[in-house]
């Protein structure tokens, strides 16, 4: 089946702490269409998620889908907290990196 | 559609606050938005000031991340105007932490700023938002738990011990009563920032839900317009009824989709904002396009809290800091980059033992950014930057921890490398001295019998 990266599909991409032990990302679609697609091909859905971040399920804290902005939102746990030895992103803005190459399945 | 709201209030009962700044003094106030929303006949203009998205080490150095000439700048704008115009200015989280120093510097800067502009008199109120180790010590050792936020333990004395400095978050409670004691400007502590705009809008009897969604979408000016572009001023209305937001730069508007996109913006969940006091439920949220540039909203709800808690925010020192930065362009040494700072460690160790001190190497061009979560580690650049950070007790020795890893990454053996005269690139053949490393101690929350006992006001005068 025929393919698009969500870089090409979306509005926005985008990461961002909330808190200090979090990362929240924004992924936000142009039109209800695309929005809509997205969200029925679960290519963001919480397994995917975990895929495409390494991470387990456990580590998702909140994965909801938006109406009002078509936005599709989830946020996970930090490897360690902002700012903290280790850490290399202290606003927590760069990483959304691996989610602009997610393949989405033309409808 | 009707006549744009930047002209002519909507009802008769309503409040206006412009909005130039989401966070004082990080990056200028571009004032030329700001001066059409001074011409919109604003009741107050308020700006948070402050965020932990600037890492630990602000709040636990008592420092600010902005500059100072910055700070006095935004201030100046904001004063200037809310003089001019008789109306209130408030500024919360002051100084990005919103500790007692960064409270009594803005409050210096105002009074100076008065002073030279010989502004007529006024009054300036402040609070304080710090809560002292020994205050924490007590309710540990009383038995009462502090709360971790987020999957954090509660608060032990151990973690206690190792905090520099704690701030508590206000809610609307010490604005409301500096502007019962009649403030004109008011600087506050670590506050919630949409507590900063929701106060006065509560204090003149407007609903509690509309007015915590209009600080929520306030409070970082023009993150909530469209096209993307910071720090430009927003001018908001509340009403009985609804909330509406405004877009000021001629080149924005404010649209269902940046208004809605902004509810979301660094928050967890888009539905749910927690304060001092309780929660606004946005779940049922409506959002309409009011006009060319205003969007209306209505439908949040207020869930007050069935306790008082308090969120708290601590930062503990770890020790000095020091920075080398390393270029490799091998291709096999970048394929075995981790013997490379394997043997680099190996000799702090054989200098220092393996305890003690800390080391980091950040590997730009592989997986610095995300770490273990970066999908494409396996495949990194052709060229790599490796960000060497040394941690320990004293400067002295953070140096020579930095200096031997930055170094012997030079002298790195690989069996098979062709270039036998140093395994690296070096930017400068040197070690620099960083801001000490911190860390967030406590993201906790903490029992209040009374949601001011926290955050002692005072208020005085200022100018001639």
């Amino acid at each position: 089946m025929a393919s698009r990266k969500l870089c090409e599909v979306a509005k926005t991409i985008r990461s961002k702490n909330a808190g200090v032990d979090k990362v929240t990302f924004d992924v936000i679609f142009p039109d209800p269409a695309t929005y809509n697609r997205v969200r029925e091909s679960g290519v963001l859905a919480r397994e995917a998620i975990c895929r495409i971040f390494r991470i387990d399920a456990a580590q998702i804290t909140d994965h909801v889908e938006f109406d009002p902005a078509l936005a599709i939102k989830f946020t996970i746990y930090r490897r360690v907290p902002s700012g903290s030895p280790g850490d290399a992103d202290i606003f927590g803005s760069q990483q959304y990196g691996p989610l602009l190459d997610v393949e989405v399945p033309d409808g | 559609m009707p006549a744009s709201i930047q002209h002519r209030r909507s009802a008769s009962n309503t409040l206006r606050i412009v909005c130039p700044n989401g966070h004082l003094g990080f990056a200028p106030i571009k004032t030329g938005s700001f001066r059409i929303g001074c011409n919109c006949e604003p009741d107050l203009i308020c700006a948070d000031s402050g965020s932990c998205d600037v890492g630990p080490v602000p709040l636990g150095a008592d420092i600010s991340s902005s500059p100072t000439q910055w700070q006095v700048d935004d201030l100046e704008t904001m004063l200037t105007a809310s003089r001019r115009l008789g109306v209130p200015m408030i500024v919360g989280s002051a100084g990005d932490t919103g500790s007692n120093s960064r409270v009594e510097l803005f409050v210096d800067m105002i009074r100076d700023l008065a002073r030279k502009q010989r502004l007529p008199k006024f009054r300036i109120g402040y609070f304080y938002s710090e809560v002292s180790k020994n205050e924490l010590h007590r309710r540990i050792v009383a038995g009462e738990e502090i709360a971790g936020l987020d999957g954090r333990p509660p608060l032990d004395l151990a973690a206690l011990d190792a905090t520099e400095r704690v701030v508590a978050m206000a809610g609307i409670h010490p604005y409301i009563k500096l502007l019962d004691d009649g403030a004109d400007v008011i600087v506050g502590g670590r506050s919630s920032d949409c507590a900063i705009f929701a106060a006065p809008a509560i204090r003149q009897g407007f609903p509690e839900a509309l007015a915590y969604f209009y600080g929520k979408v306030l409070e970082c000016a023009s993150f909530c317009a469209e096209p993307y572009g910071g720090k430009e001023s927003v001018l908001g209305e509340i009403s009985m009824d609804d909330v509406k937001v405004t877009a000021l730069l001629p080149e924005q508007r404010c649209t269902i989709a940046s208004v809605a996109g902004h509810a979301m913006y660094e928050r967890a969940n888009p539905f749910y904002e927690h304060f001092l006091g309780g929660h606004v439920d946005m779940s049922r949220c409506r959002y309409e396009q009011y006009d060319e540039r205003t969007v209306r909203v209505t439908g949040p709800s207020y869930v007050p809290a069935a306790e008082l808690r308090v969120k708290l925010e601590g930062s503990g020192k770890i020790g000095e800091r020091y920075v080398g930065i390393v270029g490799v362009r091998d291709p096999y040494t970048i394929a075995n980059i981790d013997l490379v700072t394997a043997w680099a460690r190996q000799q702090v160790i054989e200098r220092f033992g393996d305890s003690g001190y800390g080391l980091r190497f950040a590997i730009y061009g592989r997986d610095a950014v995300l770490g273990d979560r970066e999908p494409l580690r396996a495949a990194p650049a052709h060229e790599l930057g490796i960000v060497v950070q040394g941690v320990a007790p004293t400067k002295a020795m953070a140096e020579e921890v930095c200096m031997i890893a930055t170094r012997q990454m030079f002298y790195a053996r690989l069996p098979q490398v062709k270039g036998t005269a140093g395994g690296v690139a070096f930017l400068l053949d040197e070690v620099m001295p960083a801001s000490p490393a911190y860390r967030w101690t406590l993201n906790h929350t903490m029992r209040l019998d009374d949601p001011l006992e926290l955050f002692p006001t005072f208020i005085s005068e200022a100018g001639v």
